[in-house]
């Protein structure tokens, strides 16, 4: 087994233990860090691929680790985003279920 | 590989984004301005690019850098493209001058974030979708994808409920996640190919295992999205619970990116590695979407989430346009019927959606609420509004000489002459329901029992014209019956 193909297997682990969470999870917080670990297993893929594909001399193929930078940023401002959202939600809401909370006279009883 | 013309592309990219640094320069007082004027000057930018890719006849294309693919980023402006860009600025303008009264900083008043907010956003949503229209690689394609999504999200929550939080929390975890299996099918794809570029692509892509998986993980992810059923739920509380000028925008534009990237996907970059056998099973969803769709629909109590789930049920058609282009290809047919009648179903449905939605709206600023039960009489009160929404309604439905119309003539003949006779009976069948829960509505509505209902506020002329013209438009659509036979095929796949 090559160094590549451990890294290749482990990024598939990685992908695999994320979507299970991303689906699985039903709090919006492990949702989001399942997001950050399925990501994680996909730049893993890209720098494989990078280094399948590098020319004789290279370390890596420059196109996927440019496309890992830019999923990078991507997920960075994507894990922001939500967890901004998050966070108001928590403050207005009081709250951070995605299910609407049951109505009020429910909830008093 | 730039093309005569190709300069125009760079300048249709800058518009919307000079328009959100200009506005983050001088402030929310500032942005309806910047936002109106920028409109402007891309609609006669749009109207360049229609001419000049009519007369060329050839893809306009410019490469980044004077770097060609696949080592570098190649612009490529089609028929397809000038479709969807041209749906897009005029729906925007429509809507940012609908907006105008609701987001506009007026002289002497405070400037409110949500005014700033929305303006960027709508800059924002415009920039995505060009980016979406020019990218000629599945990479682009990601960043389009992503742009779009990351500007669309707070649209959902402008008013800052938790209810709307909520939803757009739930939308952007769907889009999170749709996107992420993109990245996956990317990655495959790239390994496998060593490039995304979807012209060589195109050259190169076989039906091995690592394609196939690759093209379902990005299709899953792209449905996601689109908000395709089962993968809808996120849609209704997010399209229902933004303010009208948002929802018209995310309904009508915002989910039709996403599917202008499956199109890419299914019909350029792997049309060897996909097969009209396959393409049956979006569009068995979109069948399904159009009747459940429909069906919630009808059943709705209020008229925001209603329209809500008619887009759920609108975005089905769309995807039986897939089965219907992969058949006549295999079949050696022209594909132009089939890609003409998408296309323009998707301009039709953007045009009346957001029409229907702003017309939601001024009843909502009208009356303070839009339970369908207790809008009785309501035409007396809002006589323009509410033709707005039966114009929008007759586009949906699908009657001549709207746009829909021609779009359902166009998408049967091509299930007939391609031997696909099943999609005839949803094409129809969505009709009629579609028919059923617009009348409910307009019944409500025309009723002449009672007093006119009194408007809590007085809704603005000028706003009632804004939503009836593009009413008009969606209905009219159909009497340009010769333009999107024209433009799709112009600079086609298989002229590249």
């Amino acid at each position: 087994m090559t160094t590549t193909t451990i890294y290749g297997l482990l990024g598939a682990l990685l992908v695999g233990v994320g979507l299970y969470g991303l689906i699985v999870h039903p709090r919006p917080l492990r949702k989001i860090l399942s997001f950050n670990v399925l990501g994680s297993g996909v730049f893993l893929l890209f720098g494989v691929v990078a280094r399948r594909g590098a020319a004789a001399g290279f370390g890596g193929d420059p196109i996927p680790q440019a496309f890992v930078i830019t999923g990078m940023v991507v997920a960075f401002a994507a894990t922001a985003l939500a967890v901004a959202l998050l966070l108001r939600l928590a403050e207005v809401g009081g709250a951070t279920e995605l299910d609407e909370p049951p109505p009020a006279e429910d909830r008093a009883a | 590989m730039t093309s005569a013309g190709g300069e125009l592309l760079v300048l249709a990219l800058l518009l919307p984004v000079a328009g959100v640094l200009l506005a983050f320069l001088l402030g929310g007082r500032w942005a309806a301005r910047i936002t109106l004027l920028a409109l402007a000057l891309g609609l006669v930018l749009t109207g360049l690019l229609g001419v000049r890719l009519f007369a060329s006849a050839a893809p306009l294309t410019y490469a980044l850098g004077g770097w060609a693919p696949p080592l570098g980023i190649l612009l490529r402006f089609d028929g397809l493209s000038l479709a969807l860009l041209a749906t897009a600025m005029v729906v925007l303008s429509a809507i940012a001058l609908y907006a105008r009264a609701e987001f506009a900083v007026p002289a002497g008043a405070r400037e409110t974030r949500a005014s700033f907010v929305f303006w960027t956003l709508l800059l924002g949503v415009w920039a995505g979708l060009t980016v979406v229209v020019l990218a000629s690689d599945l990479f682009t394609l990601y960043v389009a994808l992503e742009l779009l999504t990351f500007a669309a999200v707070p649209l959902v929550s402008l008013e800052g409920r938790a209810d709307t939080l909520r939803a757009a929390l739930r939308y952007l975890l769907y889009a999170l996640a749709g996107s992420v299996l993109y990245l996956v099918g990317c990655a495959l794809l790239f390994g496998a190919y060593g490039t995304l570029d979807i012209g060589l692509l195109a050259q190169r892509a076989q039906a091995d295992p690592a394609t196939l998986l690759a093209c379902a993980l990005m299709t899953a992810g792209l449905l996601a999205k689109t908000a395709l059923f089962p993968l809808h739920i996120w849609l209704p509380p997010a399209h229902a619970g933004a303010p009208a000028a948002a929802s018209a925008l995310l309904s009508a534009l915002v989910v039709k990116g996403s599917f202008f990237i499956v199109l890419r996907l299914w019909l350029e970059a792997l049309p060897a590695v996909v097969t009209p056998a396959a393409a049956q099973v979006p569009a068995a969803l979109g069948a399904v979407a159009i009747f459940f769709g429909s069906a919630v629909a009808l059943r709705q109590a209020r008229l925001k989430p209603m329209i809500a789930y008619s887009t759920v049920a609108q975005l089905g058609y769309l995807f039986i346009m897939l089965p219907l282009v992969l058949g006549a290809t295999a079949l050696g047919q022209s594909t132009a019927t089939a890609l003409a009648g998408g296309m323009l179903q998707l301009a039709s449905h953007a045009t009346a959606k957001a029409a229907m939605f702003m017309a939601a709206g001024l009843i909502y600023a009208g009356l303070g609420h839009d339970r369908v039960a207790d809008l009785g009489g309501v035409a007396r009160s809002l006589p323009l509004t509410v033709w707005a929404f039966a114009l929008a309604g007759v586009a949906l439905i699908g009657l001549p000489p709207s746009g829909g119309f021609l779009a359902k003539w166009l998408l049967v003949s091509a299930a007939l002459a391609t031997g696909q006779w099943w999609w005839v009976l949803a094409l129809a069948g969505g009709g009629l329901l579609t028919a059923a829960y617009v009348a409910r509505v307009l019944m409500v509505a025309l009723s002449s029992a009672g007093p006119a209902p009194a408007l809590r506020a007085p809704v603005a002329r000028s706003r009632q014209w804004v939503v009836l013209g593009l009413a008009l438009l969606s209905t009219l659509l159909g009497l340009l019956a010769w333009v999107p036979l024209a433009v799709v095929p112009l600079g086609a796949a298989g002229a590249r």
